[in-house]
């Protein structure tokens, strides 16, 4: 009994400092009361789609052809590229290369000898950059059946011009139709004034050059 | 139900990738529906609609404008907005790639058009930018004057330095040099080419727009080594937009 006893106690002044803990322990469960584990966990994973894998369309390039009236020298006709860079859906920018050759003027063929510029002088070469405003977007019906996609835009921008011995600094706005035939092709028509300031014929004067032309861009 | 979209969307990404080796992308669509147009404008009609739980395969991309197909082959354009919340079946919005703001901080390379006017004639100028940290960038330039009696070809490079690239609208500060070919107008008598150098310093602003798309307005005061026996000491004023990768 005594022994008993002794054995009780010694065994409360061992375990007793221990015991509370492992008691707590054993009460607190895992689990909060209620929440049994789920048949499936829910697996949300974030998921983000890598956009930029995609392929990117925003540049458009191509030939042209057209007509340029070249003040005072006749109309001729021009040749270049294009190239469109669609910053948004409704704004580009574009930059234009062309080339002509001035005619005659007609004082030089009334004349007979009188020459006002070298053969070399008449080679007209422009480039410039615009930025471009798209207008009513929209379809264009071609006959009852089929539609295509098509949009007006205006262009103003600035550039240089090589003609008559000298680089003119030039001006130069249009207005311009693209006509989407698929998804990577379009057909513009164009029609653009350069403005630029020569003295080629003494006095300082501001010439107005109208073009024409069509082109045929490829989107990449 | 989502488990089973996730595991949907997950094979169709990879069935996407695997297949569309062109880059094209399979998504299931998310908002009760979502409208294709003919093409990628807002101007551009709406001539079909797909419904939420639909599959549609992303093929390209052309400025904010998604070209898609659908599980029956129906080709057309969605704004980006409309695939933003489609794109993610958590409902979380995904973040489609797009110079903004944070990528303008970021940016790399920029290329600027711009003219003006340099000491009188009129300018024009190319430049193609590389940014060495967010305050340093390295500029290479090419401007061409085009005076009454000369024009000229002016080639350079010259380092910029923004102190606050944070700020919307920021100003920039340039050091610069290079030299320039001053080509008489033929209707002078005898002209004669001239190579001079020249070094410039300036002065700007940079703002950004949107998109990848910023205005640039610019100050520089040049001086041009001249071998007579007094310098050049242009000033020059350009305006122009800048597009950055």
């Amino acid at each position: 009994m005594e022994n008993r006893l002794r054995l009780f106690l010694l065994s409360a002044a061992l375990f007793g400092p221990i015991a509370p803990p492992g008691v707590v322990l054993a009460q607190s469960p895992t689990q909060l009361p209620g929440e049994e584990e789920p048949l499936f966990q829910p697996q949300v994973e974030r998921r983000t789609v890598d956009i930029s894998a995609l392929d990117t369309e925003n540049f458009e390039i191509g030939p042209f052809l057209g007509f340029l009236s070249i003040e005072d020298f006749g109309v001729n006709s021009v040749a270049g590229a294009r190239l469109s860079y669609h910053i948004t859906e409704d704004f580009f920018v574009d930059a234009s290369l062309g080339v002509s050759k001035a005619d005659k003027t007609s004082y030089e063929l009334l004349s007979g000898a009188a020459q006002l510029l070298t053969d070399a002088q008449r080679d007209y070469t422009y480039y410039n950059v615009s930025l471009g405003y798209n207008l009513f977007a929209g379809e264009s019906f071609f006959g009852a059946r089929r539609a295509f996609n098509s949009a007006l835009y205006l262009l103003g921008g600035i550039g240089s011009t090589e003609f008559g011995g000298g680089d003119r600094f030039t001006a130069s706005v249009g207005l311009g139709y693209r006509f989407i035939a698929t998804d990577w092709l379009a057909i513009h028509v164009m029609m653009r004034d350069h403005i630029f300031q020569h003295d080629l014929f003494g006095v300082d004067k501001t010439s107005h050059n109208f073009e024409v032309q069509s082109a045929i861009m490829f989107f990449f | 139900m989502q488990f089973r979209l996730v595991l949907i969307l997950c094979g169709c990404l990879v069935s996407g990738q695997v297949v569309g080796a062109l880059g094209e992308i399979a998504v299931e669509i998310a908002d009760p529906y979502i409208e294709l147009h003919t093409g990628p404008g807002r101007g551009y009609p709406v001539f079909y609609v797909v419904e939420r739980g639909e599959q549609i395969t992303l093929l390209k991309r052309r400025t904010d404008w998604f070209q898609v197909r659908t599980a029956r082959g129906k080709e057309g354009w969605v704004y980006r907005d409309q695939l933003a919340r489609t794109l993610n079946p958590d409902g979380s919005v995904v973040a489609i790639r797009d110079p903004s703001w944070e990528d303008f901080e970021a940016r790399r390379w920029e290329m600027s058009f711009s003219g003006g006017e340099f000491d009188g004639a009129n300018v024009i100028a190319l430049t193609a930018g590389y940014a060495l940290s967010e305050n340093l960038s390295l500029e290479l330039n090419y401007s061409k004057v085009l005076g009454r009696f000369s024009s000229l070809d002016m080639t350079g490079i010259s380092i910029l330095h923004q102190p606050f690239p944070e700020w919307r609208v920021s100003p920039f500060f340039t050091l610069g040099t290079g030299s320039l070919k001053i080509k008489p107008a033929a209707t002078l008598v005898q002209p004669q080419d001239r190579d001079e150098d020249y070094s410039n310093v300036g002065i700007g602003i940079k703002t950004h727009l949107s998109r990848r798309f910023l205005m640039r307005i610019e100050y520089k005061s040049y001086v041009v080594f001249t071998n007579r026996n007094e310098n050049e000491e242009p000033k020059e004023w350009k305006i122009g937009f800048a597009f950055f990768f």
